[in-house]
């Protein structure tokens, strides 16, 4: 069963088509990647998922946690974050003031109540809710081996530290389906591998749904279930991994035609 | 027996307290004691100095909420204390409401002003929506002036002196205990909400209000709720300065104020509410003490005393200049430097 659709999304930005009627299915408890060449229109999906974009056409369903099919068309970014849609950036988008503790208690925030009175005046009730919900923050924390990190701001953490920060806050949230753009970006070998574990472990032991966008192809291959290849805001290659790697399609996309192949 | 270090909890709850190791709980009684000692040792000055630093720590926390935590430039901070005293003094006046109520009244109307003025920080951010609470400011200073037939116009409202239990509370010294319980009671307000959801959705929205929005904060609630909390303490230390004064005049209530609130929490520090205390102890206190070094120096060296009233002006500029090159982190910055070297002392770290 599907708990994400995509059908015929269309995104144009004046001139320029993103995304032209891209159809797509995550099925839930699969790790999809979604992989193409630069400007294909990877992001794009993603920001239209979260609702960053409004596509012009198209529809985008979500099968939420509570087994109900919504319509993520229109619906304000804080609307989708509640029915379960987590995501991570391209550029880590943390609250760099903060400390990792308070940035994953964000992540509670759509599980959590309380407003202006209650929080000032402090009082019972929302004393045991914070406390609960930091009982969640502190499972996400162990998970993701940032005890020592804790109290730590965030804005001076190590880059590999922030985009482990940024993908705890993410499943602080309890998605039932997680975005993750290009989490290995900027690091190195050891620091890709670990984190590639980190998804891994996220996907089997808390068994999330993961779409990821990477450009690190071997990291992708030997990750996903299932990849997707975009280029031009279409998909031209679908499958496991090995099928996609050898597609005359992708190789054409990434490598360019070779001369004189044209059809 | 261990103050800082060496402390550890083992209960989400004391660990999430405000004050959860033994040294900031023996600083804050010591400072309670202070405060609590230091009307029977003061003369009128002092306390009426003292008076004016609780209603603009009440003001400079209001302003913090939304400048330094929720990051919402405002200039109108004169025009919100503005709406607070007025209000205040005129449902006392015409309707002849008791003064606790009519201080209450008068924080949920500027709150519900500051609400409304807030609206435009929906689309615009930075200089743009300072330029649009400017407004606010310009709209409520001619209200003030112009709108005689309810304001009095240039013309200054006088009210009956507040009163509880037959005492006058509007004395240096009875005012004093009223100040001081506003601006403690302003100040644990926001030190909760800030380790709460609502406050760190602020700080969020401050920081990143994209990922704010991705991760399920209600970017249009969060905003107008930060100036609808900010407003409700501008107004209530607005209301203060109608009781304590009990004239109100518009010349109170300018831009002039705005940026002089503006200048307690930069120097203060932005996002901290000890350093909106330490914003407001500073700059009630500098004008002061410019004027006793004068009064000090007017034997000795009379030609500095005759200047340094002119100097006061810009004596005022430099300290905001020098804080922001050297601290822009404030007061509350330096505040912490000082704990942090006695966090291990005496057996710091040497660098060799």
């Amino acid at each position: 069963m599907p708990v994400l659709e995509l059908r015929d999304l269309t995104l144009r930005f004046g001139g320029v088509t993103a995304l032209a009627e891209f159809t797509m299915e995550v099925r839930t408890g699969e790790l999809l990647a979604l992989i193409g060449p630069n400007g294909a229109g990877k992001t794009s999906v993603l920001n239209c998922i979260s609702g960053l974009y409004r596509a012009q056409e198209g529809t985008i369903t979500l099968t939420g946690r509570d087994g109900r099919r919504h319509s993520l068309h229109r619906l304000p970014p804080h609307r989708i974050a509640a029915l379960g849609v987590a995501r991570t950036f391209q550029n880590i988008e943390l609250f760099k003031h903060m400390t990792v503790l308070e940035n994953l208690m964000l992540g509670r925030h759509v599980h959590m109540r309380g407003g202006v009175l209650s929080g000032g005046l402090y009082v019972g009730r929302q004393r045991r809710r914070e406390i609960e919900h930091r009982r969640c923050v502190e499972e996400v924390i162990d998970f993701m081996n940032l005890e020592p990190l804790r109290s730590a701001e965030v804005g001076n953490l190590a880059y590999g530290n922030q985009r482990l920060v940024e993908m705890a806050r993410a499943l602080a949230l309890d998605p039932a389906i997680l975005l993750l753009d290009e989490p290995t970006a900027g690091m190195n070998a050891e620091e890709k591998e670990s984190m590639a574990r980190f998804i891994l472990d996220v996907h089997e032991e808390r068994g999330v749904t993961v779409v990821v966008i990477d450009h690190d192809i071997d990291v992708i291959m030997d990750i996903s279930d299932r990849v997707i290849v975009l280029d031009f805001g279409r998909e031209i290659a679908e499958g496991r991994p090995e099928e996609v790697r050898s597609d005359a399609a992708v190789i054409d996309a990434y490598l360019g035609r070779a001369r004189g192949d044209v059809a | 027996m261990s103050f800082e270090c060496g402390v550890f909890h083992t209960r989400y709850e004391s660990d999430m307290g405000l004050r959860p190791r033994p040294l900031q709980r023996i600083r804050l009684a010591v400072f309670a004691a202070f405060v609590l000692v230091f009307p029977f040792l003061a003369g009128p000055y002092w306390l009426d100095l003292a008076n004016q630093v609780a209603i603009a720590t009440v003001g400079a926390i209001g302003l913090n909420i939304l400048v330094g935590y929720t990051g919402q430039i405002s200039l109108g901070q004169g025009a919100f204390m503005a709406i607070g005293a007025y209000t205040a003094g005129l449902l006392t006046l015409n309707l002849g409401l008791p003064w606790g109520v009519s201080i209450a009244v008068a924080c949920v109307v500027t709150s519900l002003a500051g609400t409304f003025f807030g609206l435009p920080s929906l689309r615009l951010k930075g200089l743009y929506l300072a330029i649009a609470t400017l407004a606010a400011q310009e709209i409520v200073e001619w209200g003030m002036t112009h709108w005689t037939a309810v304001t009095g116009g240039t013309e200054a409202i006088v009210l009956p002196a507040p009163s509880l239990f037959g005492v006058r509370l509007n004395t240096s010294f009875s005012f004093y205990w009223f100040g001081v319980l506003m601006a403690a009671g302003t100040a644990l307000f926001a030190a909760n909400l800030f380790r709460t959801r609502m406050g760190r959705a602020f700080v969020a929205v401050r920081d990143q209000d994209i990922a704010a929005s991705v991760i399920g904060v209600n970017l249009f609630r969060t905003k107008l709720l930060a100036f609808a909390t900010s407003s409700f303490f501008v107004g209530l230390a607005g209301a203060m300065i109608a009781y304590y004064r009990t004239i109100i005049t518009w010349e109170r209530f300018t831009l002039e104020t705005s940026i002089v609130y503006l200048a307690m929490i930069i120097v203060g520090g932005l996002g901290s509410i000890r350093g909106s205390f330490f914003g407001a102890v500073l700059i009630t206190l500098l004008p002061a003490m410019i004027t006793n070094t004068g009064r000090a120096l007017q034997d000795t060296a009379p030609v500095v005393a005759n200047l340094l009233p002119y100097a006061q002006q810009a004596v005022f500029g430099v300290v905001i200049i020098l804080f922001l090159i050297f601290e822009p982190k404030g007061l509350s910055k330096l505040w912490g430097n000082v704990k942090d070297y006695f966090h291990v002392w005496p057996f710091a770290y040497r660098r060799g």
